[in-house]
């Protein structure tokens, strides 16, 4: 079980250098074998969310929990290797390594094109035209963002959090994305996103507006999405 | 032969024993072996240190090694090496030294490469510079390159720490149809320096030239890389000078590109700085820790 304790999250406002809470007070407990979608309008803070449970952020105030241990001073490899998952927003070109290289990486053996396949089918990619690629400007944007969501799989683990997956992979069907998180069912997955269809494979919602935040089952806030004043500026 | 002669000669050939085929081995300043085939002649120069190479017309498929290896301090090798390649080749050319210098006295290796590229002929020249033991390692390798039309050019450098002095000087001539590749792969670690000079001049109808160069400094290492690329028809020139710097390296990219005709299109792109901490955090999220992650990235950049 993932759990957010009254964790604040500051950070210093250049503009009229003033602090501003970006998560206020948070207490969430991530349930397992789950989708929990996270939602809310630009800047209310849902890729910091992300980006404090895997540990490239460290709470203001407040801790972080996994499976009852306080994870909260652990950097991103302890949290990595405890088996926390993350398919990145904006994934990040390497030139000079391959598609392989990172594979092996991810799933510590060394993938021949069998192997690779089992992850790159998944996201719609050829094993035996990509495993030699570099992962660098040559790949368009969503054939990487395709290889981050492979590496995650590679990768496997017990919480996935997935920012923005279905950001940049326009050409490629929404279902088979649909099916990863689907494949994940029992793990604690968590998914940035805005995409109603992606709401909809949801267990649950985790609503944030700038001041405030709301998690539920679907239902009972997807309802409110339709509603409340803060999803008129959403476009909801 | 000894172990430290085999050491070397692995690390820059790759070869275990002496290499089938035409070659010329050069130890501490003479020519210890050499073979030349019917297809490749390897004969010695009678004026100055170095040898001729004089591969025949229509050769295909076949490849030359010509390492150097000092294995003493205090060694001043000057040597001149000229390569002339007859009509429609496609030939292999390794080269390179390898400094073992186990004494205080630097020891010094100035190799004057003169390529003489006949009409469609195609050559791989892959060239290596290493360095060992503690005395100073200079290498101050030079290469023409003369290109008559429609002949391909493919120049692998590669100088992956141990040498202390480097100053690399690279001149180009091509003429129409050709093309000509240069990778450069760089890494200076402790006080060492590493000075690169590109000077091509494009004179031939749909000529290209791509130059990539990747250097990685680290400690009070410093590089310097100049580039200088002229247009004088329609043509087509690429340089990618990218590169990574540590603690308190120093790095220096001069790019000039000459455009003499309105239907050249020549460009220049350099990226100098440190490891994007985007890719370390990538790393890191796959379970690596931050150093794993440093060390891979800069073996994947020089890979």
């Amino acid at each position: 079980m993932l759990e957010v304790k009254n964790v604040d999250f500051v950070v210093n406002d250049e503009n009229n250098e003033t602090e501003k809470a970006v998560i206020k007070n948070m207490t969430i407990s991530f349930p397992e074998n789950k989708i929990t979608v996270i939602t809310g309008q630009n800047g209310s803070g849902k890729s910091t969310l992300i980006k404090l449970i895997m540990g490239l952020y460290k709470p203001t105030k407040g801790k972080i929990f996994y499976n009852g241990n306080d994870i909260t001073n652990l950097n991103i490899t302890q949290r990595a290797n405890l088996g926390i998952t993350t398919a990145f927003q904006q994934p990040i070109r390497f030139k000079g390594l391959t598609v392989k290289n990172l594979l092996d990486i991810a799933s510590e053996k060394s993938n021949k094109i069998s192997d690779a396949c089992e992850y790159l089918s998944k996201v719609g990619l050829c094993a035996k035209n990509y495993i030699n690629r570099e992962v660098d400007s040559t790949l368009s944007g969503g054939e990487l963002k395709r290889i981050e969501l492979a590496l995650s799989l590679a990768k496997g683990g017990d919480v996935f959090l997935f920012d923005e997956p279905e950001a940049g992979i326009d050409l490629w069907s929404f279902d088979s994305l649909i099916d990863i998180f689907k494949s994940l069912k029992d793990k604690t997955v968590i998914i940035v996103s805005h995409q109603d269809k992606i709401l909809k494979q949801a267990d649950y919602i985790l609503l944030l507006d700038e001041d405030d935040y709301k998690m539920g089952e679907r239902e009972e806030i997807y309802k409110t999405l339709k509603t409340e004043p803060v999803c008129k500026r959403l476009g909801g | 032969m000894d172990s430290v002669d085999d050491k070397l000669l692995y690390n820059l050939t790759n070869l275990h024993s002496i290499p089938q085929g035409s070659y010329s081995i050069r130890k501490n300043g003479e020519c210890i072996s050499k073979n030349s085939t019917k297809d490749i002649e390897i004969i010695s120069k009678k004026d100055k240190s170095g040898i001729d190479i004089v591969v025949k017309k229509g050769t295909k498929n076949k490849s030359v090694h010509i390492p150097v290896i000092i294995t003493v301090g205090g060694l001043n090798d000057l040597v001149y090496n000229d390569f002339y390649i007859e009509e429609d080749c496609d030939v292999l050319i390794v080269a390179g030294c390898g400094i073992h210098n186990p004494v205080k006295d630097d020891s010094r290796h100035d190799g004057i490469h003169t390529f003489h590229l006949s009409s469609n002929c195609k050559v791989k020249y892959v060239e290596k510079h290493l360095g060992e033991g503690k005395g100073g390692k200079i290498l101050n390798p030079t290469t023409n390159i003369i290109m008559e039309s429609g002949s391909c050019f493919e120049m692998e450098t590669i100088q992956i720490g141990g040498v202390t002095f480097s100053k690399r000087q690279t001149d180009a001539i091509l003429k129409d149809r050709t093309k000509l590749i240069i990778k450069e792969k760089i890494l200076t670690t402790g006080t060492d320096f590493a000075e690169t000079n590109f000077n091509v001049v494009l004179e031939g109808e749909n000529s290209n030239v791509q130059v990539i160069s990747r250097g990685v400094a680290k400690e009070n290492s410093s590089q310097i890389f100049n580039s200088n690329v002229v247009g004088k028809n329609v043509c087509f020139g690429h340089i990618e000078c990218d590169g990574i710097i540590l603690d308190n390296a120093k790095m220096i990219s001069i790019p000039k590109i000459d455009v003499q005709c309105k239907d050249a299109s020549l460009i220049h792109e350099a990226a100098i700085g440190k490891i994007a901490g985007e890719q370390i955090i990538k790393l890191m999220s796959l379970g690596l820790t931050r150093e794993e992650s440093e060390n891979l990235i800069i073996k994947g950049y020089l890979s």
